[in-house]
């Protein structure tokens, strides 16, 4: 019997060589390529990199105290020498919006960080541990019933107004949200064979909520924490706008803009500085959260 | 069916108790005695005892909780501690601003989104779809305070169309009531619109991309027709669904847009009750927003159930 091998009955030539068809591929390096790959990441993290250099850096950028009150030099028009111009105590509105840079950076990053972690211990402890997930889920769905505004509002009510307040008040708000995605996708791991694999061969609950199931959970909450961080400055403002958040005293976007809010029609300058800072801000978040989440999660970037 | 219909209304109940219990504790907690507030600044410790023994105010946190509740379920949800009305009576005054507004952008958003998000899935990865998808992202990012001001400086300061700020009641005929209400609504819509076009643009994707789209477009259906008829009617439970989830910016939004646009409704009320820090009008403002929000969720999710015949539980 003669042997017949595979290569004998395929012509040589059946493969065309891909290289003269294709274009040659030059592959960039560094940076460039980056930024080619993932335009959105980069030009979120390009834009919230300058805000984050102009808050630090705030003392240095030919500011003043924004808190000084110069009566005499009060609703000044922007100029070569008050930028922005200065609102209706003489303070200088330009300095204000740079330093009002560092609340709404501080608010957003504090307020993803606490509600996702809050959010993931609590999702994780819900989607494991069947016994406590009816109780824990409803308490979720009792405070995801109040918008998520009001529930900020209602809070901060209740104490002091302070940037720590204004903190907690927002996250406890987001937390519902990251607890019930995280919670989803404990409930698709969970009954995975590498799950059962691991409990079988003797894993502890605690191994392997830690090893096995919270790794998958990071993606997701990476760019739901991102939308959080755009959402919580958004909040930040509102609340101080209608005098509910962040101390008077304290330069913040809301608060310049709630400053100048009933004298918007004559000196429409006043708010529209803050509200350029506060839209670019939200918007280099919203691009990180949308560029993240097509890089991290290919299937959803299809759908959404 | 039926059953399905009361389980769904049954769940809302712990909803609402767990709302209840956060709202009554608002008020359990708020700094600040209301004893010693009724009974004034030359008030014995006596005399406060007294009036906190004659308010029940000194009982257990679960029977004021009870009779709280038995309160509410009867209509009453107490009086305003600055004005000294009923809070109903000045839910009641100033509700048809805020329901005018937010019908008025519910209206507008849907008629506007709806259209955009199913272009744009038609017209998957074109120069359309990404226009409006940027629209999308920008409607995330601006604050509705931001549009609002933005459009009442261009189309009422300077161009001098509209209304820049004020309500008239219907009562004074359709057209001022609309008037007023046009920019304050296009300010709030946009966060609605980027959130539903955004909803429908990935639902229709979903269904465009199914064996009986193709079946149509061979049996020779119009594209107007396979969009708007075939592909849309099946994509709506999650549109729905996510229009109903958008209440709560409308809610959120309404008080900054009421206050910036000087609408005298709900929102300027809760933001005088927390200038004031008038618990029990705040605790009656929450208490009803929220119960808005979950009775419209209850509808749609009863709803879909007579309307959607793939629902069957």
């Amino acid at each position: 019997m003669t042997e017949v091998t595979v290569t004998d009955l395929v012509p040589a030539t059946a493969a065309p060589d891909l290289p003269d068809i294709l274009p040659p591929a030059r592959p960039r390096r560094g940076i460039a390529r980056f930024v080619q790959r993932h335009p959105a990441i980069a030009t979120g993290l390009g834009l919230l990199a300058v805000m984050a250099a102009l808050a630090s850096l705030a003392p240095y950028l030919g500011t003043v105290d924004p808190t000084a009150l110069a009566p005499a030099k009060r609703l000044k028009p922007p100029s070569a020498e008050y930028w922005f111009g200065t609102d209706a105590y003489g303070r200088d509105i330009y300095s204000r919006v740079i330093f009002g840079a560092r609340v709404s950076l501080l608010v957003g990053f504090s307020v993803a960080f606490l509600a996702s972690l809050a959010g993931l211990l609590i999702g994780l402890v819900s989607g494991y541990i069947r016994g406590l997930d009816g109780l824990i889920m409803r308490v979720m769905d009792g405070m995801m019933s109040i918008p998520p505004i009001l529930l900020a509002i209602a809070l901060m009510a209740l104490t002091r107004a302070s940037v720590e307040n204004v903190i907690m008040a927002i996250a406890l708000a987001e937390v519902p949200r990251v607890a019930r995605l995280v919670r989803g996708v404990v409930l698709t791991i969970r009954g995975q064979p590498y799950v059962e694999a691991a409990r079988a061969s003797g894993c502890t609950a605690v191994r392997i909520i830690f090893r096995h199931i919270l790794p998958n959970t990071l993606a997701p909450l990476t760019v739901q924490a991102t939308y959080i961080c755009g959402s919580a400055i958004i909040v930040e403002s509102i609340l101080s706008f209608i005098g509910a958040g962040t101390p008077p005293i304290i330069p913040s976007w809301g608060n310049i803009m709630a400053d100048g809010r009933t004298l918007w029609q004559i000196k429409p300058y006043i708010i529209f500085f803050p509200a350029v800072f506060l839209s670019i801000t939200v918007l280099a978040v919203n691009l990180l959260g949308d560029g993240l989440r097509d890089a991290l999660d290919p299937r959803l970037a299809k759908r959404l | 069916m039926i059953g399905f219909v009361i389980r769904r209304i049954l769940t809302t109940i712990p909803v609402m108790a767990f709302v209840a219990l956060f709202v009554f504790s608002l008020l359990y907690i708020a700094p600040g005695d209301p004893a010693a507030v009724i009974a004034g600044d030359q008030a014995s410790a006596e005399d406060i005892e007294r009036i906190r023994h004659g308010l029940g105010l000194d009982r257990p946190f679960l029977v004021r909780f009870a009779e709280w509740t038995w309160q509410i379920l009867r209509g009453d949800l107490g009086t305003s501690m600055f004005t000294g009305l009923p809070v109903t009576e000045l839910i009641k005054q100033r509700i048809e601003p805020t329901l005018s507004l937010m019908l008025v952008t519910l209206a507008f958003a849907i008629t506007v989104a709806v259209p955009i998000g199913v272009l744009a899935a038609w017209k998957a990865g074109g120069w359309l779809d990404r226009l409006f998808m940027a629209f999308a992202v920008l409607g995330f990012s601006v604050p509705v305070f931001v549009a609002g001001y933005l459009l009442a400086y261009v189309f009422a300061l300077q161009l001098d169309w509209l209304p820049a700020q004020g309500y008239t009641p219907l009562s004074q005929g359709v057209w001022p009531w609309f008037e007023n209400l046009i920019l304050p609504a296009i300010a709030l819509g946009f966060v609605y619109i980027a959130l539903i076009a955004r909803t429908t643009r990935a639902a229709m994707l979903e269904v465009l991309s199914q064996d009986y789209v193709r079946t149509a477009r061979a049996k020779g259906v119009s594209e107007g027709g396979i969009l708007f008829l075939h592909a849309l009617k099946n994509a709506a439970v999650p549109i729905v669904t996510v229009i109903g989830i958008g209440v709560a910016l409308l809610i959120g939004g309404a008080v900054v847009t009421e206050s910036v646009f000087a609408i005298p409704g709900l929102g300027r009320l809760t933001i005088d009750a927390i200038v004031r820090r008038d618990y029990p009008l705040i605790q009656g403002l929450v208490l009803m927003f929220s119960m808005m929000y979950v009775l419209v969720n209850l509808a749609i999710d009863l709803l879909y159930t007579l309307v959607d015949p793939r629902i069957r539980y």
